[in-house]
């Protein structure tokens, strides 16, 4: 895998063009079917224009995942209905990255519409785990995760709802964050689930990924649900953790958790232990109704936020148009894959007269509840780890056949969007070759806590060097 | 409260007509649309060059509340007597159609922005109060053109969004009103309250939209959409009271429906699509935060100005004016407006009656504002009648030349010769009359009043109308 | 349970077009899905307030000052059917 100083060396070496043009001819073949669109052409001229630019990622190559709006560039969502968008404005994250002097070198792929945990419901085809090919790189930010495991690209920006940035992290052996809702502006980002949502930096450790992080944080103007302030990210890239008290909520660690995940997450904590932090058990007894909650409210908004896809704008349209209902529907069934049309279905239903009560607003009831969970447990504990996810990564098409199996991976992650609160994933550890991911998750706005606890974490292990073998 | 109005109609049982009112008022006098930066100032321009991602709703758009748009709906919301919401926040509407760029509306739901006011208007049985249920924000869908004009009958649409997204205010009523002049007049003098808040700018196409709603004796109610002004909103509720009154005659049962009315023909048509059964799933728009605005209310309600009603009181009390001309000068702003610039410089009553009796009417008949008469104009004018230079007839005449051909009363009196004819002119006149009419002055001596009426009209011929008519009668009798 | 009507039903609603010979299947799989969401009834909600924004904001805004438009290229230039700078749609009826 590739680090921003290396990239940096790099480039004072040679220069920003010779470095991202050599990034682009590892990205060419296109191994793992990590990249939708290729910006070869704009990612040269950015090289070339930003010799000499001082900002902190000045020349550094970075992919960007296909939900996420870049002006002039091909935004799809991985998606049919999307097919050929070229959004006319720059999300707000890509206004900040251009500042910083970063080089877009293209988008990556996703399950479609960020709905899936292992990048198969692209209709572009699934991104392959550059660990082992035949299995998952995870998702929805698949392709962000795998292109930063390949050693593509330095830095990634993913999209995590119910933990699409931690999921692909964690079975790619990266590093991924997912900011407090709120800390990284959403305008631009196209929407699933708007209430869960947010931009996650992901990189190969976590000094590059608070880096990136720092970066793209901040008050948005455009963005209502945006937090006002703007702070120093890196300046908790310190490697100690002495009296930090870490919470392990023992929910997390329940039936469908694999033994080796359960290890190597319980010697991370220990590892943490021996650098001076001490555990407790904490107990987040709603934790079980997290995944019903979170699926409901899910796809009740994403029933609601796709409804602009109707062919008139942008996207698909048939060649023949009938009435309008009608021309809207037919254009909707074609235009969307199986997973989408199936979570759009139930989340009207949810949201249907007669259902709204039993369901939405249920789900958004036991969502304080969660909630309420996490403020307890953070109350006497600085941090939370638990696993990110409950195995490895699974093989393709594994799961793919039924819905609810695959929602079941979501189990660890999806209670950290409910609540808003960050969480960082990072690798402690293997099992048969494949990376395993712990998250270290902390109080709303206190993601510096996490990255220190994730960097000295790292810097006393070995796992962040390790890398797979990438012909 | 309902039995409160229901105290004031005594007659409700039999008639059993109850309309209600959802108006959609476009706050155009805003620089911005409701959630994005850009301009209101569209009309007549190309379609789609006042959009932004925004009120395009690409993908990945953020809303962001205007705040001169919260003020404005508190404004309107006090004006009408409202209270203003501790909490008020926007909802999702639901729906699908090619004007709404992402498949849903912003709106408001629950917690909207103004609840509970009123407006007293003329009813058919004096005064009555229309009660206001609520006034909430929402945003402007774009605008559909139908190819061949007819949605009925159209090949295709074109979709223009430079309407899209601008600050409208729904105001929706109880169904307290009572007949299609009722309705009317709530939508004359709600424009009227409009126009005094500034707020709207009525002129405008597209800044008041109603939809009706109608029943007929507690029966099932139908809505009426696409009526876009007042007169056709009588027009579209008396079609319906007919077209129901004849269906329950026949038997038949009124449906609950959605109606189209079509201002051509003059009726309303059912839309008869499966879109009937409308179910909207509201549910908070989680990309705007809640809005705690309540305490802006007394800081704006210290900038509203001085509104129809109490304006009315104000003429009557300052100017000494009767109440009926009151209403009348106050019914438009711009003429209560002139009226008050005019009564600065000359007698106050007289002014009331040249302008709410005379000028008002001329300018009707001519389909004009009234932007078309100077009040510089109606000053000169008002000296001339005060001062006994001219008579009533010929001011009417002033008035009526002026509109079609222009100038000042000074010209035209000059160009028409219309001072009043000297007192000289006049005996003379009276003198001639008497002498070549022995007759008629036998005949009133001998008790015939209306042979007076007959020389007058021969003093008036003499003096081509230019007589004083009650002096020309007094000199007469005096002299015979 | 969710019969095929109401599968029918619901993708009217959703505007999602479906043939007579999914219904069933899209039925199952969604009564698979239901019956685990229906897991939420067990949980004590009574006293509990809805989460709708789990940040604790409110009153944000912009100032009513105009901003850059799109241009009229820009603005249709994804559409895949324009018409003298509109939006072309099918008719509604």
């Amino acid at each position: 895998m590739i680090t921003i100083s290396e990239i940096l060396e790099e480039i004072r070496n040679s220069s920003a063009e010779e470095v991202v043009s050599s990034c682009l001819e590892r990205i060419g073949p296109n191994n793992f079917n990590t990249f939708i669109t290729v910006a070869k052409e704009s990612a040269l001229k950015t090289a070339r224009e930003n010799e000499g630019h001082t900002g902190p990622l000045a020349g550094v190559p970075i992919a960007i995942k296909d939900n996420i709006s870049t002006k002039g560039i091909q935004t799809t969502c991985a998606s049919r209905i999307l097919g050929g968008y070229i959004p006319p404005y720059d999300a707000h994250v890509i206004e900040r990255l251009k500042e910083a002097g970063a080089v877009i070198v293209g988008k990556v792929n996703m399950d479609e519409f960020a709905m899936g945990t292992s990048t198969e419901t692209s209709h572009y085809g699934p991104t392959l785990n550059p660990w082992n090919t035949e299995t998952v790189p995870g998702g929805s930010s698949g392709g962000s995760a795998a292109t930063v495991a390949a050693g593509e690209v330095p830095l990634a920006l993913g999209s995590d709802t119910g933990g699409s940035v931690r999921c692909p992290a964690s079975f790619c052996g990266v590093v991924g964050l997912k900011p407090t809702y709120g800390v990284i502006s959403r305008y631009g980002l196209i929407s699933y689930a708007n209430s869960l949502e947010q931009i996650g930096p992901i990189a190969s450790n976590v000094a590059d990924m608070t880096l990136l992080f720092n970066v793209i944080a901040g008050h948005d103007p455009r963005d209502s649900t945006s937090v006002p302030g703007e702070k120093e990210y890196t300046k908790a890239l310190v490697d100690d953790v002495k009296g930090l008290t870490i919470g392990v909520p023992k929910e997390y660690f329940g039936e469908g958790i694999d033994q080796a995940v359960e290890k190597s997450v319980w010697d991370g904590v220990h590892r943490l232990e021996d650098l001076g932090a001490s555990w407790q058990e904490v107990e987040m007894p709603h934790t079980k109704y997290a995944l019903a909650a979170y699926y409901v409210i899910a796809m009740s908004e994403a029933s609601s936020n796709l409804a602009r896809f109707d062919g008139m704008r942008y996207g698909l349209r048939l060649e023949k148009d009938h009435d309008w209902h009608t021309t809207y529907s037919a254009i909707r069934a074609q235009g969307f894959g199986e997973e989408v049309k199936r979570r759009i279905l139930l989340g009207t239903y949810a949201l249907s007269a007669g259902y709204m009560d039993k369901y939405y607003l249920k789900a958004l009831k036991v969502r304080t509840l969660i909630k309420q969970d996490f403020e307890r447990a953070l109350k006497s504990t600085d941090v939370l780890i638990a696993p990110t996810m409950p195995t490895p990564a699974f093989k393709l098409g594994e799961k793919i056949s039924d819905p609810l199996t695959l929602y079941m991976a979501d189990v660890n992650t999806v209670p950290v969007n409910l609540s808003g609160v960050p969480s960082i994933s990072l690798p402690c550890g293997f099992s048969n070759g494949l990376p395993i991911g712990l998250q270290i998750m902390g109080k709303h706005f206190d993601e510096e806590t996490i990255i220190r606890t994730a960097y000295t974490f790292e810097q006393n292990t070995e796992l962040h060097t390790k890398a797979p073998e990438v012909v | 409260m309902r039995e409160e109005s229901l105290k004031l109609r005594p007659y409700l049982d039999e008639v059993g007509v109850m309309i209600g009112l959802e108006i959609h008022v476009q706050l155009n006098k805003l620089n911005t649309k409701i959630f994005c930066g850009c301009p209101l100032d569209y009309h007549d321009d190309e379609p789609n060059t006042h959009t932004c991602p925004v009120c395009l709703g690409l993908p990945g758009s953020l809303p962001v509340i205007n705040r001169k748009a919260v003020e404005y709906s508190i404004k309107v919301g006090l004006a009408l007597g409202c209270s203003i919401e501790e909490h008020t926040q926007f909802y999702r509407k639901n729906y699908y159609y090619p004007d709404l760029p992402k498949g849903f509306q912003i709106t408001q739901y629950d917690y909207p922005i103004a609840s509970s006011g009123y407006i007293n208007i003329e009813g058919e049985d004096g005064e009555v109060r229309i009660r206001i249920n609520r006034a909430h924000m929402e945003e402007d869908p774009g605008r559909l053109v139908h190819e061949g004009g007819s949605i009925e009958r159209s090949k295709y649409t074109l979709i223009d969004y430079n309407r899209s997204g601008v600050a409208l205010l729904e105001i929706v009523t109880e169904p307290d009103i009572r007949s299609p002049k009722e309705a009317r007049r709530f939508l004359d003098k709600l424009r009227n309250i409009l126009e005094y808040l500034d707020v709207v700018d009525t002129t405008l196409e597209g800044s008041m939209r109603v939809d009706a709603n109608i029943s007929l004796s507690g029966g099932s109610r139908s809505e009426v959409k696409n009526i876009s002004s007042h007169k056709g909103a009588e027009r579209a509720l008396l079609f319906e009271i007919v077209r129901q009154k004849n269906l329950l005659r026949r038997g038949g049962k009124v449906v609950q429906e959605t109606r189209h009315f079509d201002e051509a023909r003059g009726v309303t048509v059912s839309l008869r699509t499966k879109e009937e059964a409308h179910d909207y799933r509201y549910f908070p728009e989680a990309d705007l935060v809640s809005l705690r605005v309540a305490d802006w209310a007394p800081g704006i309600a210290k900038t509203l100005p001085e509104l129809p009603d109490a304006r009315r009181e104000r003429f009557v009390s300052q100017y000494g004016i009767t109440d009926d001309h009151a209403k009348s000068l106050t019914s438009e702003k711009k003429v209560a407006d002139f009226y008050e610039q005019v009564a600065a410089e000359v007698d106050s009553k007289l002014a009331a009656v040249w302008i709410a009796d005379v000028l008002k009417g001329e300018l009707n008949y001519r389909d004009l504002g009234i932007d078309a008469f100077a009040s510089a104009n109606m000053v000169q004018l008002v000296k001339l009648l005060a001062g006994d230079q001219i008579t009533e007839q010929s001011g009417v005449e002033v008035i009526r030349t002026i509109l079609d051909e222009g100038g000042t009363p000074d010209e035209v009196v000059a160009e028409k010769g219309l001072l009043k004819a000297g007192g000289d002119l006049v005996t003379a006149a009276v003198e001639e009359a008497i002498t070549e009419n022995p007759q008629a002055v036998a005949d009133y001596q001998n008790g015939k009043q209306e042979a007076v009426n007959f020389l007058m009209g021969q003093v008036m011929k003499k003096t081509k109308g230019r007589a004083d008519a009650k002096e020309v009668r007094r000199m007469i009798i005096q002299r015979i | 349970m969710i019969t095929t009507k109401d599968v029918e039903h619901i993708g009217w609603l959703a505007r999602l077009k479906m043939e007579e010979e999914q219904l069933e299947g899209y039925a199952d799989q969604l009564n698979s899905v239901l019956d685990y969401f229906g897991q939420l009834d067990e949980v004590d909600t009574k006293e509990v307030e809805p989460t709708y924004h789990v940040l604790e904001m409110n009153n944000v805004f912009r100032d009513d000052e105009v901003t850059d438009c799109l241009s009229q290229d820009e603005a249709i230039g994804n559409a895949p059917k324009t018409q003298d700078g509109y939006f072309k749609a099918p008719r509604i009826i």
